[in-house]
């Protein structure tokens, strides 16, 4: 069930490369590094869950993807060009509507104006918000946010979908609703998706492989490949007994730190 | 990536055949089972999270809105009518209320009063408009680039400190007795202002919107024209409210002290002129057409835009 990855796979084509890729904070003696030669392929198409405890790193990895910040050393591929990134916050735009949210990503992408709506209400539906296209931010809840973002995101059209624990405030059950929905569209559309979370059961449920990072600094402590098949359910004893698995190693990790 | 090519009837259906070790093709009808149970679900969670805004009915409106300055009006009225009846001061200095109305009155049957107030409102709208022209490029140039803000920024809050009657004398200096007087005077009120409120607009953007704006393809001029001046907006709106403020300030400044007859008569002129003639109700009427001005410009024009810009964000009810 489940296998522990020794060496990386060769990949023949990658959706996002990482390379020895070190990133740190502050000025030559200060400096306090945050990521470590972290090397890492994600495959088209592949679903990987990146894990690791609060403040190891995961956002700065994510935004070193998403070109919001450059490596301090190494180098990041993307050969589909753009990855398109969802923010742990909603991060949409209350001075416009939903709908309008959606539109300004496909606008931006160069779509032309008479196909922007019909494509907006498509994705809309997608995320099963068809009727919120003129609804303003503030008047969608918690979830709808997360999933007009999740839409917008998909607006992007972009070869590699960059989520940073987009579920991380919500409740348990709305939770498994868009876990639900976003493998549905993950099946439908061959996106690679680098999904970043600290919920190992989270992890366990949507991914296809689960990394596990160390904490300061950042490194690629271990991999776990995960071939249960989906639909899963987060309550299921399968992804459990991963889940206890992984979280023991990641204890083990977060203990390390205590020691010393 | 194939999502432009989906229909929506292939989404809520099962899964379309997906590649490698995706889904078995056996667990397809267990999604679409779930996929059905999950858009109830949702369509139930959506359902109980969200709320519907209701509009305060009218009489709550007048109660909580129109009534308590109507009763502030009514007591000043009051305390101005007891001190002239108890002949605090002499007649002709403390004019009563009846005094003022009938002055406002007369200057209504004489026709003036429209052409007074138009006179110095066009030149207020005028300067207004002229500064925000001139004021919103600074504040954009002294928000977004470091070297400009580092050299004018603190120029420009200082400015606002100045009040703008100091400028009169320069200004008739240079510009002689002529409405270049006048509009340099509402400029050099109004400009700082409606920059300075557009720069505090700037600098409180969220960061994550800029971020979301990069993500989504938003840089240069397509990042300021689709991210940052939205995200400002409600900054700029405050700056340009207070920016009428100024330059209505200001005209009456320069209206009072730079007053010829080539200039045609304003408010401030007037005042100036019912002073000369030691016309205590005139002047006090003066100054309530100045005070109705000002506050009719603010409540007709920049609130209701103020309102909308803070309700379409969802910040109107948070700052209540
Ligand atoms: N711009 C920055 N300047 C200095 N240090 C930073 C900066 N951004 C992040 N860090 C540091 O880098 C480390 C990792 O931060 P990061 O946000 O990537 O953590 P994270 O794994 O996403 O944590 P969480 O799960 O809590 O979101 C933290 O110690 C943080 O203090
Ligand atoms: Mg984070």
């Amino acid at each position: 069930m489940t296998a522990l990855l020794t060496e990386a796979t060769p990949v023949v084509d990658t959706a996002v490369r990482l390379d020895h890729v070190t990133k740190s904070f502050g000025r030559a003696a200060a400096a306090h590094v945050v990521l470590d030669d972290i090397t890492l392929n994600v495959a088209p198409g592949e679903f990987v869950c990146l894990l690791g405890a609060s403040g190891c790193g995961k956002s700065t990895l994510l935004n070193l993807v998403a070109g919001l910040d450059q490596p301090t050393s190494g180098t990041i591929d993307v050969p589909g060009g753009r990855a398109a990134l969802m923010f742990q916050e909603h991060a949409l735009f209350p001075w416009l509507t939903a709908g309008q949210n959606i539109e300004l990503a496909l606008r931006l992408r160069g779509v032309p104006r008479g196909e922007r709506r019909a494509e907006a209400q498509r994705l809309l539906e997608l995320v099963r918000l068809g009727g919120a296209h003129g609804k303003r931010v503030h008047e969608l809840s918690g979830g709808m946010r997360q999933r007009v973002a999740m839409a917008r995101a998909l607006a992007q059209d972009a070869q590699v979908l960059l989520m940073d624990e987009p579920f991380a405030a919500l409740d348990a059950i709305t939770r498994d609703v868009l876990h639900e929905e976003l493998i549905q569209i993950w099946q439908e559309t061959n996106v690679s998706v680098l999904f970043v979370t600290h919920n190992v059961r989270e992890a366990v449920r949507l991914a296809q492989r689960v990394v596990l990072l160390s904490s300061r600094p950042g490194r690629i402590a271990q991999e776990w490949a995960i071939d249960l098949p989906q639909p899963r359910r987060i309550e299921s004893a399968g992804v459990a007994d991963l889940a206890v698995e992984i979280t023991d190693k990641l204890r083990g990790e977060i203990r390390r730190h205590v020691q010393h | 990536m194939s999502s432009t090519e989906l229909t929506s009837t292939e989404l809520t259906g099962a899964a379309v055949e997906p590649a490698e070790t995706k889904a078995a093709s056996a667990s397809a009808n267990a999604a679409a089972d779930s996929a059905s149970d999950v858009s109830d679900i949702s369509a139930g969670l959506d359902a109980l999270e969200t709320q519907t805004v209701e509009r305060t009915p009218l009489l709550r409106v007048f109660t909580s809105k129109v009534l308590p300055p109507l009763i502030a009006i009514a007591l000043v009225l009051a305390v101005w009518q007891f001190a002239y009846s108890a002949h605090l001061k002499r007649p002709d200095l403390l004019p009563s209320p009846l005094d003022v109305w009938n002055s406002l009155h007369d200057q209504w049957l004489q026709g003036t009063i429209l052409s007074v107030i138009w006179t110095s409102l066009s030149r207020g709208v005028l300067g207004f408009l002229i500064s925000v022209l001139i004021g919103t490029p600074i504040g954009l140039l002294v928000a977004r680039v470091k070297p400009v803000r580092a050299a004018i920024g603190p120029i420009l809050s200082g400015l606002q400190s100045i009040p703008s009657v100091a400028w009169v004398p320069a200004a008739v200096i240079w510009f002689g007795l002529s409405n270049a007087t006048i509009y340099a005077v509402v400029l050099l009120g109004a400009v700082p202002s409606i920059a300075n409120g557009l720069v505090a607009g700037v600098d409180q953007v969220q960061p994550i919107y800029l971020r979301a704006g990069r993500t989504l393809g938003a840089t240069g001029l397509r990042g300021i024209r689709h991210v940052l001046l939205p995200a400002a907006l409600p900054g700029y709106v405050a700056g340009l409210k207070q920016g009428w403020a100024f330059s209505w300030r200001s005209l009456m400044a320069a209206e009072l002290i730079a007053s010829s007859p080539a200039l045609g008569l304003g408010l401030g002129a007037q005042l100036e002129f019912s002073r000369e003639n030691l016309d205590m109700p005139g002047v006090l009427a003066t100054i309530i057409l100045i005070l109705l001005v000002g506050i009719g410009i603010e409540l007709l024009i920049f609130n209701p835009i103020e309102r909308y810009v803070l309700r379409t964000r969802g910040l109107l009810t948070a700052r209540r």
